[in-house]
């Protein structure tokens, strides 16, 4: 165990340095920075005073290196609109966007876990064609979409919530819903899958053999082996959650890091969307770090 | 000669039974048609498009749909904030949605077919470094780094399909490495490999061909993903620019108006919804019918 634990850590220590690697070097390649930085009108010498006063002339190798290092002090750089570290900036936000790809977490795993129990032991039936159908139509609907229609539905004609802001945790509600949404089917499927196939396994039919009480077997030996992998997959979820939270905070107007990423990518605050990126990344990473742990934990032959 | 006529029966029956399985697949049949109409759409655009999709008319701005108080049957959906013809704009939009499908999953698909192939044929140290890549391109959100990328390098149609095709081709990648791994020690490719093919041939001629089956699956499901997040890069306003009638872009361009006039929103939010099912029931029957085992 401790002998996979390594490979794994060293593999997602590579996969990071990779990942920031890639994320300095895309948008370092996607604009002239110094352009950027000093506007359409500026002229030549001015671009270039910028150039040199910024540390863009620099080969890009040394760029990223002492970004790198930086970062290794906790020194995000500074943000180009707000003249303010980017760090403070970041952690100001980040209890609200944690909170809700926290709650669209919790619940989309109280509507999914249910569900695909109930879809595995009634295979084939009205309500597992009924889980498929909320699949489908889930990987179907843009969300952004989805998010305007509840705010119609629910903020506008009905007025249960209010129509947006994250003052109160009512404004969070429709927002955690959409986003809840689209974790929702993967969760499941992957639910009722687990639960197919361990209710064929021998050791239930053992169980069964035995005369143990159908709920018994259903909740002492099932449903804690088919859980699992769905915990190690919630981790890797939530990644995509804070992913997620851009377009959902954007059309909520929630001020979380997904909506600082927004408005940092229209200013052109690059050390801003250059440490939202990494900082999402390395938390992908480290989830699926994680979620590996765990499978493995719990599922022996997983380390082979 | 009899032996001949029983083969070919044989071979003619198993067409049909094919067709028939087919054609018994509510979801492919119902997936197909949506597909079939959006193309019609895009394809005939200028012949079913009532009006000029750019053409404004700003005095008859935001028009309700033929069947709410006040529609007519000059704008069967009515008319946006500018006044142009909504069914006009919804058509054409169809173009600008399967364009960036299109294109985003001929340049994915090419990236990640080709190190998917590499990757299964190959196995070892290859295997492992475009394992590593793939890995690494599943840590990055791929949201927010189309966002940035359109975002700097500026937007427009051709922007979108390129950094949209750079960034999903991890499952054709995923996939086809997954069923060559399955092909790459059958017979026919030892056989292949007697008859003094070379590498590049055999993995051209006898690898590939046998996996377009899983590959047609990504394909579509690429597709949706492709058009879903065009659809949200518009609708930030870093996608498709004003005035293409892209269906994200009029959600955004409806989207102060969804107080009095929710049609505006609700329609091409629909026409999105109505293509990328589509395309996912497509596939998912598409993967039924040619390999049942694998459900």
């Amino acid at each position: 165990m401790a002998r996979y634990a390594m490979q794994r850590f060293i593999l997602a220590l590579a996969v990071a340095v990779a990942v920031s690697i890639i994320s300095f070097a895309i948008l370092r390649v996607s604009t002239d920075l110094a352009q950027a930085l000093a506007g359409e009108a500026a002229n030549q010498e001015e671009v270039e005073q910028i150039r040199i006063a910024y540390g863009l002339d620099r080969p890009l190798y040394v760029q990223y290196f002492a970004w790198l290092g930086d970062i290794a002090r906790g020194d995000f750089g500074e943000s180009y609109y707000f003249r303010e570290p980017v760090a403070g900036l970041i952690l100001d936000r980040l209890p609200l966007t944690f909170t809700l790809a926290g709650m669209s977490l919790l619940l989309a795993l109280i509507i999914a876990l249910p569900l695909g129990v109930l879809a595995a032991l009634h295979h084939n039936s009205w309500i597992d064609r009924l889980c498929l159908g909320i699949a489908v139509v889930g990987q179907a609907m843009p969300s952004f979409w989805f998010a305007l229609m509840l705010i119609f539905v629910f903020a506008v004609t009905l007025q249960v919530v209010p129509l947006s802001g994250g003052d109160t945790w009512q404004g969070l509600i429709l927002p955690a819903v959409v986003l809840a949404y689209y974790a929702t089917p993967a969760i499941m499927r992957l639910t009722r899958a687990g639960m197919i196939e361990v209710l064929a396994s021998d050791y239930i039919r053992t169980a069964r053999a035995k005369g143990l009480s159908s709920a018994s077997i259903l909740v002492k030996h099932a449903l804690r082996n088919a859980v699992m992998p769905v915990v190690a997959l919630a981790a890797v979820k939530f990644g995509f959650l804070l992913g997620g939270s851009t377009i959902v905070e954007t059309v909520f107007a929630l001020d979380g890091i997904g909506y600082l990423s927004w408005e940092s990518i229209q200013r052109a605050d690059f050390p801003v969307v250059q440490s939202i990126v990494l900082l999402f990344s390395l938390i992908f990473v480290f989830l699926t770090f994680a979620s590996d742990i765990l499978n493995a934990w719990v599922d022996p032959r997983v380390r082979v | 000669m009899s032996v001949a006529q029983t083969h070919s029966g044989e071979r003619a029956s198993a067409r049909r039974l094919r067709l028939r399985r087919w054609g018994q697949h509510g979801g492919l049949l119902i997936g197909g048609a949506l597909l079939a109409c959006a193309i019609v759409m895009a394809l005939c655009a200028p012949l079913l498009a009532p009006a000029d999709p750019y053409l404004q008319e700003l005095g008859a701005r935001l028009k309700p749909p033929v069947w709410a108080e006040g529609g007519s049957w000059a704008n069967p959906l009515g008319t946006d904030q500018l006044g142009r013809d909504y069914l006009s704009r919804l058509i054409y939009g169809s173009r600008i949605s399967l364009l960036i499908g299109l294109g985003t999953v001929a340049i994915g698909g090419a990236i990640g077919i080709t190190l998917g192939l590499l990757a299964g044929f190959f196995g070892g140290r290859v295997d492992m470094v475009i394992s590593f890549i793939v890995t690494a391109r599943l840590a990055m959100p791929v949201m927010l780094v189309a966002l940035a990328v359109v975002g700097l390098v500026g937007s427009s149609l051709t922007v979108v399909i390129l950094v949209l095709g750079l960034l999903l081709w991890d499952q054709f990648a995923i996939v086809t490495r997954t069923a060559v791994r399955q092909i790459r020690d059958l017979d026919y490719i030892a056989a292949a490999r007697a008859v003094g093919s070379s590498t590049p041939s055999i993995i051209l001629r006898e690898a590939l061909p046998n996996v377009t089956g899983p590959i047609l699956v990504v394909v579509t499901l690429e597709m949706a993903h492709a058009i879903l997040l065009e659809a949200a890069l518009s609708f930030l306003g870093l996608g498709v620019q004003p005035p293409l009638p892209s269906w994200g872009l009029m959600i955004a361009e409806g989207r102060d108006y969804i107080f009095f006039t929710p049609w505006v929103i609700a329609i091409p939010g629909a026409a999105l919804f109505l293509l990328v099912l589509g395309i996912n029931l497509f596939g998912d029957g598409v993967r039924d019918v040619t390999a049942p085992g694998g459900r």
